[in-house]
């Protein structure tokens, strides 16, 4: 579906536009300009509103990313449990440094804050599938997952 | 004591989540039934009466909070669950969605019948979308057997606003605005959702209802500390042995949470200090760990109870630099609306980086002081208020570590 179809769904959804950019974000990977433009228009708000929630919540996105989006969770919690070298592992595996994107559009990575899922420590999610308790050692495997 | 105690997470284990009639084998929605055939002034006394005091942090008192509500005239009102559990180190509120929706549901349903609601929202955070997946499937089955009447629930998942955990900030997002929390008063039951008297509770906090209705408010009232009854769940993490949840009464003491449940410190270190309430907590030391975890026995050593959940640190950790990470959160999800905040985490962050790298001075740590004291009673909401509490609680607590890394 184009984002034209997908945003026209939640039109009558009141307060529905970050429920549209969910749904447009799950499609593109992040959200294009005209769709915010689009979603500006459909719940008649002026597009630097509609902009300005579109910068405002981490999940969404502006700017194109890759299919597979890797977090790491930065927080205390997972930062004393050793989130830096799980950052590392995964940089040299993707050859690129955080807050890129692959060469080939497959990965992203992200740092994120606590996802909730601190009962093994450091913790990423892929696409928003946690994986607790990460090593530096399993990082290849988790990739293969998604490659 | 020590002992677990399970009432929100008393299903735990027991039932099917994804099946209503598990559920309702449990006894669920007998309370809602109850609460139905009881006048509305008297369902809310009761909550009142019972002391069950706000789990999301600001402790404010359940029954009286559904009062204003009821009080409130007009034509529409709103009963919203935050579930934007955005503490880190926190997952209460995920284990009791996974595992018991039912119970969230049914306690929503109380208080939309106490208050005179017909609609409600759940905003979950977007960090669990599968958690989303869970609530519309409770929901579904609910709408199916009728158990809810006229009651409708929607579920709004968030987008990584930590933010949005403040009560007029998630209203703001469930409006599909930025999520910026407005000024107070009007308080959410007077002026909420679309202006409309609103209640907003944690979880945790609708997660008890259906107990406490079902039980009574003295048998609630008689568990714990008798100014924050019932039970708190906590989520341990860090240096720690049992890195799980447990459901204790608040009177336990943190000394009992960290040796007795969480099995103490791993290896042969020592103990060196704890954080409680999320990453906006105070970090606690050794002398004050015989403390009861109750709001105000809490707030008495400097500390708070907030979302409960529990970070130790050992002696080989050095406490520098895990506030200059916290630091860097605030900095990070600060809204930006008010000046105090915006500037203040951004400055706070600055200050403790240029003392982690060794640059920093002791006017330095009399800035962070000074501008963390300024925080604390000026910025708008609680995120700002309480971001200074790690930076201030630890150069109480722990000058050592600071002084070893100035100039």
């Amino acid at each position: 579906m184009d984002y034209k179809g997908i945003i026209a769904k939640y039109k009558d959804v009141p307060g529905g536009i970050i429920e549209a950019f969910h749904a447009v974000q799950k499609q593109f990977n992040y959200l294009p300009e005209e769709a915010i433009v689009e979603a500006a228009k459909i719940f008649n708000v002026p597009v630097a509103e509609a902009y300005g929630v579109a910068t405002f919540y981490s999940y969404l996105s502006v700017e194109p990313r890759g299919k597979n989006v890797i977090r790491i969770c930065e927080s205390a919690p997972c930062h004393i449990a050793g989130a830096d070298e799980v950052v590392a592992a995964l940089e040299r595996e993707l050859g690129i440094m955080m807050g890129e994107t692959t060469d080939d559009g497959k990965f992203t990575l992200e740092y994120t804050e606590c996802v909730g899922q601190c009962q093994a420590t450091p913790v990423i999610t892929v696409n928003g599938k946690p994986y607790a308790g990460v090593s530096p050692a399993q990082i290849a495997a988790i990739l293969a997952e998604y490659r | 004591m020590a002992e677990e105690l399970r009432i929100v997470l008393r299903n735990y284990g027991k039932i099917d989540p994804l099946n209503i009639d598990s559920y309702i084998a449990q006894g669920g929605y007998k309370a809602l039934e109850k609460a139905r055939g009881t006048d509305q002034k008297g369902l809310i006394d009761e909550v009142k009466k019972s002391g069950l005091r706000g789990r999301g942090g600001a402790g404010f008192n359940c029954g009286q909070k559904w009062w204003f509500a009821y009080m409130a005239q007009a034509d529409q009102k709103y009963v919203v669950c935050n579930a934007d559990e955005g503490e880190p180190g926190t997952y209460k509120d995920r284990l009791i969605m996974q595992n018991d929706p039912q119970s969230l549901l049914e306690g929503m349903a109380i208080c939309a019948y106490a208050i005179g609601a017909d609609k409600g929202y759940i905003y979950c955070r977007g960090e669990y979308p599968y958690v989303v997946d869970v609530l519309n499937q409770a929901i579904a089955q609910a709408k199916d057997k009728g158990v809810l009447g006229d009651f409708d629930i929607e579920v709004r998942m968030g987008a990584g606003a930590y933010v949005c955990g403040e009560e007029t900030a998630l209203i703001e997002s469930i409006e599909g605005s930025r999520g910026e929390p407005r000024f107070k008063p009007p308080f959410p039951p007077a002026q909420g959702l679309w202006q409309k008297p609103t209640i907003v509770n944690n979880v945790e906090t609708f997660a008890n209802i259906p107990v406490i209705v079902d039980k009574g408010a003295e048998w609630f009232a008689a568990i714990g500390a008798p100014d924050y009854p019932g039970t708190k769940v906590f989520t341990l993490t860090g240096d720690i042995n049992n890195k799980t949840f447990f459901e204790v009464p608040t009177n336990t003491t943190i000394r009992e949470i960290v040796y007795k449940l969480g099995g103490g410190i791993p290896g042969d270190r020592k103990f060196k200090a704890v954080q409680i309430g999320g990453t906006s907590g105070a970090f606690i030391p050794e002398a004050d760990l015989d403390t009861p975890v109750a709001f105000d026995a809490m707030a008495a050593v400097g500390a708070t109870l907030g979302s409960g959940a529990v970070f130790v640190l050992d002696d080989s950790r050095d406490i520098v630099d895990v506030v200059t990470r916290i630091a860097g959160f605030f900095e990070h999800e600060s809204c930006g609306k008010c000046a105090p905040c915006r500037e203040g985490t951004m400055r706070t962050a600055e200050l403790m980086e240029k003392i982690e790298a060794g640059e920093g001075s002791i006017d330095d740590v009399a800035l962070l002081e000074k501008i963390g004291r300024v925080m604390s009673y000026s910025c708008l909401c609680g995120l700002g208020q309480a971001a200074p509490t790690p930076v201030l609680s630890t150069i109480r607590h722990f000058k050592a570590d600071y002084n070893a890394k100035l100039l």
